[in-house]
């Protein structure tokens, strides 16, 4: 029992970092209808930011964090501004290759940058280990969540409220029309990015300080499987984001108790491969008409 | 009338007789004594290379969608082909017979890989569909690690099928232009016609009558066997095979190639895969930075590509070339 | 849902080209609908039509037209009526099945494959009517030289209607705007059909080749005995050549009839111009 309860809070932790890197993917997937395949690095490049700055700058955590979401924000619009860009016109094809070649080119850059030798991620906060009947719960878990929670919320309410989120919705809808009624559709693009990569900051924080080792590559693994998140959910839905995040982490952590540490990766991309097949639209998406 | 269609032919018979000289070329220089020990050595990657980047360019470049599960089609291939090698070893048999049965073992158990994968994703398209094979090429990669009939994670010991260049240069060879011959006749046909008619576009496709899943299926079980053929001949050249080694990077690798060498062109895809096999070996001291290369040279090819100023550049250097064309058009 | 052929009464209000009386139709539509997100984009869409007629289907923009085009072909599933193609429902066929059953379109939008040359747009849409299959498609038996033969003599005879033979290894998508729809209805023509959809042959050209147009879509339809149902703004190429007209206001059918009938019709003018009250004030 207490080894079923304290698989589901691992569970939950992973899951939360899944949802937390599922909501830039899904942001982008509904805005800009691209598989941004190199999200995933900017959350690897949010990381040694966030080394860089505490081990060599000696900043302190507060002011570390503003920077690994400046960096990050930062980095996201200049990658969409010089690779996606000027292919806003191309097969989509033509994009998913560049956005693989973006992802490789901050993988090596990285690499060459710091070495394949992992380093460790400062510890941003103390927090205590909660210990309840024999469970323990890591106060880093508790807060994972809560800002997950939290980053959700203003993302729904700023998406649902806002004038700059109806903008989104609209070019989310048919870029032509938003174009028509005067919404500038390069703008909203670059600022879904801006947001989805400062999101990509926050999961860099909490993936470093509770798997603490990062290298070139931590990025690709995680990144690759919080789309599967984001497409278990449904594509382009916040709360389906949130929820495919969760229980991909609770999936993935029960296979590794249950079955075998071995095959929880397989179990994870078996678990995509169904639901792309059976459900391509996910838990909570919409279907998507072509137009004829 | 048909004028640009015997030229399309004289094309890809001057490819693959280029292609053949190229073999015969290297295995008269290999048999002769006159190759170093680095050139010998890279002659079989480079044949697995060719064969990899000409069938996985009938799914990007011919059917235009994106495949990120080549290399597990590969490990398919490799291991089960491998085992009915090492099977066959003790046997009386030639290499000659051997090492053809296990190809045709290995790129057939590939192409029932490439079906069951195929069956149930492929009405899926784009994004989802990469993503898809991504995933199956991961899930292969796992089932291999973890079976022991393949060596687990210590991978596969292939010292009772280990041959060297000398040995697997004449089969590599017929592979290759075996590959090259299949790609060129299957553009040049109706298989071909419809399957580019879907790339170029899949509503209209269907209107005029063509059964997409059958199309797709088809590229996705030819160009399976193929990669399953291409890894039985690299795991002989191999002596000991991990299946980690053929994940989703090695199928990114493949794709590079195809995108150097041009979508959808076979010449194309043997010369690219050929220079991005030997120049980093040639040039040593920059191998840390290949792969940042390779990153640059996707992102760079795409904005090239799909730039309208660099198109009209292509197009008018193609119509140069073509004088042909012209003078059709004043017709 | 969809109703079942047989329990499906031919309307009495039915009109055909006499020449096609006494023959089957060629396509029937019955009650058809189809209901977006609970927004009904077509309704009770009823429509015969002869086994060589030319007949038009107009209405104002967003009247549903095209959507009639995407139901017949399956591109949309129709949420209610039948189908009957040759007196056969084609109720579970996919778009390329009713393509093989006989309905062959061109698109409003041009959908050609761009990258092929003209004569491949042609021989694509040929099918199985090119008589070879995978094995022969990779391995070129003698037989491939001889159906490709074959197939290339059919399509420079179908470019010949249109003037194009010249052109026939070029790039589709290196054509002029024209010839790409041409070419359009050259390839639908190519997939044998019985069956014939138009969405908006003359759009974008002058006067004179809209007259030309005409003239082919009638040598068409005498030289292949086919039906051909065309959409059309360019209100003379409609009345010029459609035998039968359906109107169609808001996803419903406000008047059929012939040429006359429909310039004469109230409801018609009124969509077309809007309420009397309006067009006074």
């Amino acid at each position: 029992m207490t080894n079923l309860i304290q698989t589901l809070i691992s569970g939950l932790s992973l899951g939360s970092i899944y949802a937390l890197i599922a909501l830039g993917y899904t942001m982008v997937y509904g805005i800009a209808k691209m598989l941004n395949f190199a999200h995933g690095d900017v959350i690897m490049v949010g990381a040694y930011s966030g080394i860089v700055a505490v081990a060599q700058l000696g900043l302190s955590p507060w002011v570390t964090v503003i920077v690994s979401i400046a960096v990050c924000a930062v980095l996201g619009v200049v990658i969409e501004f010089c690779a996606y860009k000027p292919l806003r016109q191309a097969a989509p094809l033509s994009v998913l290759i560049t956005a693989i070649g973006v992802s490789y080119l901050l993988q090596n850059a990285a690499l060459l940058l710091f070495g394949s030798q992992q380093m460790a991620y400062p510890k941003l906060l103390k927090l205590p280990i909660f210990t309840v009947g024999g469970v323990q719960i890591d106060g880093i878990t508790l807060l994972t969540l809560a800002v997950t929670a939290a980053l959700m919320a203003a993302l729904t309410l700023f998406i649902d409220r806002t004038k700059l989120g109806k903008a989104m919705r609209a070019v989310s809808e048919d870029k032509d029309a938003a174009t028509l009624m005067g919404i500038n559709v390069d703008r909203t693009i670059t600022l879904t990015f801006a947001i989805g990569s400062a999101l990509a900051a926050f999961a860099s924080m909490f993936y470093g300080m509770t798997y603490v080792y990062i290298k070139p590559t931590t990025g690709a693994m995680p990144g690759i499987k919080a789309f599967t998140a984001a497409v278990f959910g449904g594509i382009g839905s916040i709360p389906g984001a949130m929820l495919g995040g969760i229980l991909l982490g609770l999936i993935e952590q029960m296979s590794k108790t249950y079955i075998s540490t071995l095959w929880a990766d397989a179990i994870v991309f078996a678990v995509l491969v169904v639901m792309l097949v059976v459900k391509p639209t996910g838990l909570l998406g919409k279907p998507m008409q072509e137009k004829v | 009338m048909q004028l640009t269609q015997k030229k399309r032919r004289r094309g890809d018979l001057l490819t693959a007789a280029a292609v053949a000289v190229l073999l015969a070329v290297m295995a008269a220089l290999l048999y002769s004594g006159s190759l170093t020990r680095q050139v010998t050595n890279m002659l079989i990657p480079t044949a697995v290379y060719i064969v990899m980047a000409v069938s996985l360019n009938l799914v990007v470049g011919l059917l235009g969608e994106l495949s990120l599960g080549h290399a597990g089609f590969m490990s398919v291939g490799l291991f089960s082909g491998c085992l009915v090698a090492i099977a066959l070893a003790d046997t009386a048999l030639p290499l000659a017979v051997r090492l053809p049965a296990s190809m045709l073992a290995g790129g057939l158990t590939a192409a029932v890989f490439g079906l069951l994968v195929g069956l149930p994703t492929l009405r899926l398209r784009g994004d989802y569909l990469a993503i898809v094979t991504l995933a199956c090429g991961e899930i292969i990669k796992n089932i291999i690690t973890n079976l022991h009939i393949t060596g687990g994670a210590l991978g596969l010991n292939t010292a009772a099928i280990y041959a060297g260049a000398k040995e697997l240069l004449p089969y590599g060879a017929v592979l290759v232009l075996l590959t090259v011959a299949v790609m060129l006749n299957l553009k040049r046909s109706k298989y071909g016609r419809a399957i580019m008619a879907i790339r170029d576009n899949r509503i209209a496709a269907e209107s005029v009558g063509l059964n997409i899943t059958r199309y797709k299926l088809a590229v996705f079980v030819i160009a399976a066997f193929f990669a399953g053929c291409a890894g039985v001949l690299y795991g002989h050249s191999l002596a000991n095979i991990k299946a980690a080694a053929f994940d989703y990077n090695m199928s990114i690798e493949i794709l590079v190639i195809v995108v150097l060498g041009g979508m959808g062109s076979v010449p194309g895809s043997v010369v690219s895969a050929i220079v991005l096999t030997v120049l980093p070996e040639a040039l040593r001291e920059v191998a840390d930075y290949r792969m940042l290369v390779y990153a640059v040279v996707l992102i760079l090819v795409m904005q090239a590509t799909n730039n309208p100023a660099m198109k009209r550049f292509f197009g008018s250097v193609r119509e140069r070339l073509t004088p042909v064309r012209k003078e059709r058009a004043a017709l | 849902m969809t109703t079942k052929a047989k329990l499906v009464k031919r309307p009495s209000s039915v009109l055909l080209p006499e020449r096609d009386a006494d023959k089957s139709p060629v396509l029937e539509c019955v009650g058809l609908g189809v209901t977006f997100g609970g927004l009904k984009a077509v309704e009770d869409f009823d429509l015969t039509i002869g086994r060589t007629e030319i007949a038009g289907l107009i209405g104002p923009n967003g009247a549903g037209k095209t959507t009639v085009f995407n139901l017949l072909t399956k591109v949309y599933q129709p949420t209610a009526g039948a189908i009957l193609l040759d007196g056969k429902d084609t109720h579970s066929m996919t778009t390329a099945q009713v393509n093989r059953a006989g309905i062959a379109r061109t698109f409003q939008n041009i959908r050609l494959f761009n990258d092929l040359t003209v004569a491949e747009n042609l021989t694509v849409a040929m099918g199985d009517s090119v008589r070879y299959g995978l094995a022969g498609s990779i391995l070129h038996f003698p037989r491939y030289a001889r159906e490709e033969r074959i197939a290339r003599e059919r399509a420079d005879e179908l470019l010949s209607i249109f003037h194009m033979e010249s052109h026939a290894d070029e790039r589709a998508g290196s054509l002029p705007y024209g010839a790409q729809r041409r070419l359009e209805i050259l390839r639908a023509l190519s997939s044998n059909p019985c069956l014939l959809l138009l969405d908006e042959p003359a759009a974008g050209m002058n006067p004179s080749e809209t007259a030309e147009l005409m003239e082919n879509i009638r040598r068409i339809r005498d030289t292949f005995q086919i039906a051909v149902l065309l959409i059309e703004h360019d209100m003379d190429l409609v009345m010029n050549i459609c035998e039968g007209i359906c109107v169609l206001n808001f996803g419903r059918i406000i008047a059929k009839g012939t040429p006359e009938d429909i310039q004469r019709n109230e409801a018609v003018i009124e969509a077309y111009l809007g309420k009397k009250k309006e067009a006074a004030s």
